[in-house]
């Protein structure tokens, strides 16, 4: 199994009354909302936290892209993903991802990885997702309806920009590159690359093709997500994939761990409620762009079947929540039984623990992530023992690390070089 | 009224042809065009009309080959030439304007007689063009009509949104409809139209509703600036949907152009 420690770096200080008073926490969310002095010790208690969790023998720590959001204050997450490298030792940099089709040219983004990749010794995973409607299309402005053409194109430059060892030209639709000849180079070549995606048929295709493993990084829950996975393992059948191994697949679940089912309700319950009453309020018109979606997916009916409640999330209680499966939550024997279910149902063996959730403060968050981490991982390790040496979707460091930080010192310099003093 | 095909470079087009007299091609905005167009039904008792549908639009197939406004333009001219027509009557609606005041101005010498019905096209800082991509269906009446009541009856009719089959027909129809529209009306219905104006040799009518808040008709005096000669005609009203609305006076509009 491959646990990674996700944040999504929600702010958390919207209003008590933000679902009355706003009408959506992304694309148009009131900019005076935001304080940049909060901001400053935000981020930087959300890296503590993601380096904290790396000390604890997680297997990858991650973040993510959103763009103009009230729950995911990382628009950038290779800017945090570069901090994290120089802190942080052994650790997967589980990167999920970059949005390809929003950057001109792409091979900015096989840059900036191969710098990653570079700076933290090959611990880089990376994700190429299509990206939401809200942020490619409503913040970033792409047309729906050509969105995947351009994915595809950035893909193919960039997996291109990475192998290929000569100058090449790349005559594109949406890039005209005459020299492409990227330097810094990645170290790990193939990369691992997990493409998160939402019940699009072409993605599945996508990843059997490429070997990449698919990600559903979802807020509702194992059990809702069922019929998704299982379309893809269906789909990795009909293709004939030379294997069905569980590593083609990740799942993001939010996860909290108590001493007790009563413990973990009282500790997580109202931080737990402000995610998903304040943090998933989107306004409808910004969920779907006509054109986003492809035909073949909509005749699939995957958007009704994964859509969220019928009525919101408003109206879930603590109770609803954990026994649908949204959450994850109670002692480590509770929460243990629950994630064995669904590394068991959705057959997957990445999971993207979500470990702090809302306006979690962090010693709860230390708390849950320590209890998780000594009481409820180490049970889970050996779930899939026939695909333990299963490795291309995860990353493969170097040997031998640089150490961050290991200058001599003056005097030492002084004496190296010759000079006085 | 009849739903015809013709062979274009690309894909084959679907069409709806009706009456006689002086040829007409009527360019239908981003909603599309269904049989009963009132519009239609007044313009077929002057002119051979033919309403070409955009590729997507109604039954007709998908051309994931036109992606840009040039594409656009060029294989509407395309439909003109395979329907056998030469300097037709050219009128459009909203997007439909937008395409056909392109063809005006790449084709000056094709065009004589050109007809815009509250175009897009143009892009004013001062009134930013509400996002027809974000809003919810409740939510466009307001936009769409005058008489805004009338409106919401219209657009609710048949309308089942807890029906699982029929959201899936409607995402499907949204989704090749407004997918294709969103090629050049996505995120911001401009697309360089402005700075081609100048070419337009068309004698041309530009036609407005007074409270038409989708494209106010503040962008009706920024075309009639840009394009030489043409004249206003602005109906009370009536909004954005004026097609609908008040076809009785579109018509008599076009009418001043042939």
């Amino acid at each position: 199994m491959k646990f990674t420690w996700f944040n999504l770096m929600p702010w958390q200080d919207l209003p008590d009354d933000f679902r009355e008073k706003h009408r959506s926490v992304w694309v148009d969310i009131d900019s005076r909302l935001f304080d940049p002095a909060r901001a400053h010790h935000l981020y930087n208690e959300y890296m503590d936290l993601l380096e904290y969790s790396s000390t604890l023998g997680f297997d990858g720590i991650g973040v993510n892209e959103h763009h103009q959001n009230g729950y995911g204050i990382m628009p950038s997450p290779n800017i945090i993903a570069a901090g994290l490298a120089r802190r942080t030792k052994d650790v997967g940099l589980v990167v999920l991802g970059n949005s390809i089709a929003l950057y001109n040219p792409p091979v900015r983004v096989a840059e900036e990885f191969a710098m990653l990749d570079c700076i933290s010794g090959g611990r880089l995973v990376a994700g190429f997702p299509v990206g939401t409607s809200m942020d490619t299309n409503f913040c970033y402005g792409q047309i729906p309806a050509l969105t995947r053409e351009k994915y595809a194109e950035a893909h193919d430059l960039i997996k291109e920009a990475w192998s290929n060892p000569d100058p090449f030209a790349f005559n594109g639709r949406y890039n005209k590159l005459r020299h492409v000849n990227i330097w810094p180079r990645p170290i790990q070549n193939p990369m691992p690359i997990h493409i998160p995606g939402g019940g699009s048929v072409e993605t599945y295709d996508f990843c059997i093709d490429n070997t990449y493993s698919y990600s559903y990084l979802s807020f509702s829950g194992y059990i809702r997500a069922k019929a998704l996975l299982q379309g893809y393992w269906d789909r990795v059948a009909e293709r004939n994939a030379p294997d069905t191994s569980p590593y083609r697949a990740g799942f993001a679940q939010t996860i909290c761990v108590a001493d007790t089912d009563e413990e973990a309700e009282r500790l997580y319950s109202e931080h737990v409620s402000y995610f998903y009453n304040r943090c998933l309020h989107v306004y409808g018109g910004f969920a779907d762009a006509p054109g986003y979606r492809t035909i073949k997916t909509i005749q699939t009916g995957a958007l009704s079947q994964y859509a969220p409640p019928v009525n919101g999330y408003s109206n879930l209680t603590w109770k609803d929540l954990t026994e649908q499966g949204h959450v994850i939550a109670g002692s480590p024997e509770t929460v243990r039984q629950r994630m064995e279910e669904l590394i068991k149902g959705l057959h997957v063996g990445n999971i993207f623990c979500l470990l702090h959730v809302g306006n979690m403060p962090k010693d709860k968050c230390m708390y849950s992530t320590k209890l998780f981490a000594e009481k409820v991982m180490p049970k889970l390790r050996n779930m899939f023992p026939e695909y333990k040496d299963d490795n291309r979707f995860w990353c493969k460091p170097l040997a031998n690390q640089a150490t961050p930080g290991s200058l001599p010192t003056e005097k030492a310099v002084a004496a190296m070089v010759g000079g006085k003093d | 009224m009849e739903l015809k095909t013709v062979k274009t470079q690309h894909v084959p087009v679907r069409y709806f042809e009706g009456g006689k007299g002086e040829p007409l091609v009527f360019l239908h905005g981003a909603g599309g065009l269904l049989a009963g167009d009132p519009l239609f039904a007044k313009l077929e008792q002057k002119y051979h009309v033919y309403a070409p549908l955009l590729p997507g639009y109604g039954d007709s197939e998908e051309c994931s080959e036109l992606r840009d406004m040039l594409d656009f333009t060029l294989h509407t001219a395309d439909v003109v030439e395979a329907l056998g027509l030469k300097d037709p009557i050219l009128v459009g609606h909203s997007m439909g304007g937008m395409i056909a005041a392109e063809m005006a101005a790449i084709a000056p010498h094709d065009v004589s007689r050109l007809a815009l019905i509250c175009p897009a096209g143009l892009w004013l800082d001062e009134y930013p063009i509400p996002d027809l991509f974000s809003m919810l269906p409740f939510e466009m009446p307001q936009y769409l009509f005058h008489d805004v009541e009338a409106g919401t009856k219209l657009m609710t009719a048949g309308v089942a949104l807890d029906d699982p089959e029929w959201l899936k027909a409607f995402l499907v129809m949204n989704a090749r409809q407004m997918g294709m529209a969103g090629k050049i009306l996505f995120p911001i219905p401009e697309r360089g139209l402005a700075q081609r104006l100048y070419r337009i040799k068309a004698k041309t009518v530009l036609i407005w509703g007074d409270s038409d808040r989708l494209i106010p008709p503040a962008y009706a005096h920024a075309f009639k600036k840009g394009i030489k000669g043409a004249e206003l005609v602005s109906i009370p009203e009536a909004s954005h949907l004026v097609t609908m609305e008040k076809p009785d006076q579109v018509a008599a509009a076009i009418s001043k152009v042939a």
